[in-house]
């Protein structure tokens, strides 16, 4: 069937499915995991509560910490011989999570890839480059899967090797490039450097780019660099992977919500919050059978809008991740996310996109610092027009952050260029406590 | 045109505060085989610009650019003046009669009797700077003679 007709699903006939796979789900998880089982009775609710799709807010939430506590098979609903693929985040910040997927997951994984793919209308003549890390990470394996789906070529680049990779987008002649925003950059950056003439040499008409958070000014960078359409994408594993939700040619973020049903709650109280308003983004699967979330906290912060969208998709979407709940930094008392000083940077000219934020304490203050590229092309040889341009981005984050942050700037490709997702915050706070 | 004459391309680098760093720079150069005719280095507390004028100023770029450096070429004009006093005074005199606000400038002393200033002003202005130096009869270099 056309893959594209599940966005434009008529609103009842969805809800009528969602609620139906959703008891479905709910009874699965309560008599196949103890875990569920406990959580459930603890809040005294029991599978045939949920009767609408309002019921989901009676049902308790899932956190990163209980995956943890269960690693790592403790969350399975199905017996190991049905699990056919495990992936694993890297852990960086504790034990990794781990997640598995039976032959109905990776299927159901597929086909949310290639409708992401449609978004621009990926199909059998595209050559897709794939640079998402293939291995643990679900990228690599997420999106080529799906772009074998909708028929088309795909190149399993993988990170790294980045002037080998410009060749082979070239001599091959990708038309789509899935990446990190931040590496979609560096590709960039390199093939200036190499002498490409990105115009004539290469053919890229989109590109499907996620797995960390970008501001409007980064998107727009990567966008108008390589000439392509910038599709978001957005997934973490504990859900599936990539593939929760894409950006439609207006920039709507579609959740795929005959498969996860989004709710926004306010990350203190938990109280879900109406349509509309600010908060945490929390997913439940629906369909998944080795591993289904109820109600998963995912700690992104965003804002969910069921208005219609112009493309006509009838499926809910989102505003693009503000942060991460994680990643906001308290400086002073005032909450900052990387992504707001991000775009308060790609707005002034002569400095690239790169940045890094380091805070630190001086005596019982925080003191935050934003390290930045200067860029060669911008470059004036007066020390009078650099300082004006450090002065006038502390006024910019000043006005639009209400923070003050002293800008140090560094030498092009100074800053680390990470192969995956980019590291933007070094948090020297904890160290002097 | 008195520019594609006169607009000798100096090379300016941009170098964060840090020990070493224009070590770098010279080595990079030497292995290039770029010989640095004048330098000049203006910093703030944090950073500095290097401003060089070299006997081969697109390879240099090209050199420094592949080492990581940020570095792009200014047009700057040389003049060449005795080497006693006054010599500076003839020149910048002339500049501020024409009302051209010079942006920054500095000099060599060569093995001979004369010294080689340099000069940066505003792009616009660089036509009508060098004019009314020549028409003073003061002496220019063209940027020939720097690259040799």
């Amino acid at each position: 069937m056309d893959l594209k007709k599940k966005d434009y699903i008529p609103k009842e006939e969805l809800r009528r499915i969602q609620i139906e796979r959703l008891k479905e789900t709910v009874q699965r998880a309560y008599h196949l995991v103890p875990f569920y089982r406990k959580k459930f009775d603890e809040a005294g609710v029991k599978p045939e509560d949920i009767k609408t799709l309002e019921d989901i807010q009676k049902l308790p939430f899932t956190t990163k910490q209980d995956l943890r506590d269960n690693y790592p098979f403790g969350l399975f609903a199905v017996p190991l011989e049905q699990v056919v693929r495990i992936h694993s985040s890297s852990g960086t910040t504790g034990k990794p999570t781990v997640v598995g997927y039976t032959e109905s997951d990776l299927k159901v994984w597929t086909e949310v890839i290639a409708r992401t793919l449609k978004m621009a209308d990926v199909g059998p003549k595209d050559i897709v480059h794939n640079a998402y890390g293939y291995g643990l990470f679900t990228g690599g394996l997420g999106f080529h899967y799906g772009a074998e789906a909708v028929g088309a070529a795909v190149v399993p680049a993988s990170g790294g090797f980045t002037k080998r990779q410009l060749m082979l987008m070239k001599d091959f002649g990708a038309t789509v490039l899935c990446s990190t925003p931040s590496f979609a950059l560096h590709l960039f950056e390199v093939a200036k450097e190499e002498g490409y003439d990105v115009e004539r040499d290469f053919k890229l008409r989109a590109g499907f780019f996620g797995a960390e958070p970008a501001s409007e000014g980064l998107k727009r960078t990567v966008s108008e660099s390589w000439g392509v359409q910038y599709v978001e994408v957005y997934g973490l594993s504990e859900i599936i992977g990539p593939g929760v939700a894409a950006s439609c040619q207006y920039g709507s973020l579609h959740i795929f919500e005959d498969h996860f049903i989004p709710e926004v709650i306010d990350p203190e109280t938990g109280e879900v919050l109406p349509e509309g308003e600010e908060g945490e983004l929390v997913l439940t699967t629906i369909t998944k059978q080795a591993l289904p979330m109820i109600r998963y906290r995912t700690k992104d912060i965003t804002v969910l809008h069921r208005e219609p969208c112009k493309c006509g998709r009838t499926i809910v979407w989102m505003e693009s991740v503000k942060g991460r709940a994680d990643d906001m930094l308290i400086v002073n008392g005032v909450n900052v996310f990387p992504s707001q000083v991000e775009h308060v940077i790609t707005k002034v000219e002569g400095i690239t996109p790169n940045y890094v934020i380091v805070v630190d304490k001086k005596g019982v203050l925080d003191k935050l610092e934003v390290w930045v590229e200067v860029d060669e092309r911008f470059l004036t040889d007066g020390v009078g027009t650099l300082e004006r341009l450090k002065k006038k981005l502390e006024e910019e984050l000043l006005n639009n952050l209400y923070i003050n942050a002293k800008v140090k700037l560094v030498e092009p490709k100074t800053l680390e260029r990470s192969m995956g997702k980019a590291k933007r915050i070094i948090d020297r706070r904890e160290l002097n406590l | 045109m008195l520019k594609s004459k006169y607009a000798v391309k100096q090379i300016s680098v941009f170098l964060e505060n840090r020990r070493g760093r224009l070590a770098e720079v010279a080595q990079a150069l030497l292995e290039a085989e770029i010989n640095i005719r004048a330098l000049f280095l203006a910093d703030s507390s944090e950073f500095g610009i290097l401003r060089m004028v070299v006997n081969n100023p697109e390879k240099a770029k090209a050199v420094l650019v592949s080492k990581g450096f940020a570095a792009n070429e200014t047009n700057v004009f040389a003049v060449e003046v005795e080497d006693k006093p006054g010599g500076f005074y003839k020149v910048v005199k002339v500049l501020a009669d024409e009302g051209i606000d010079v942006e920054y400038t500095y000099a060599y002393a060569g093995s001979s009797e004369r010294a080689i200033l340099f000069f940066k002003v505003k792009e616009e202005e660089f036509d009508k700077a060098v004019g009314a130096l020549l028409n003073k009869g003061i002496k220019l270099v063209e940027s020939l003679e720097m690259y040799k």
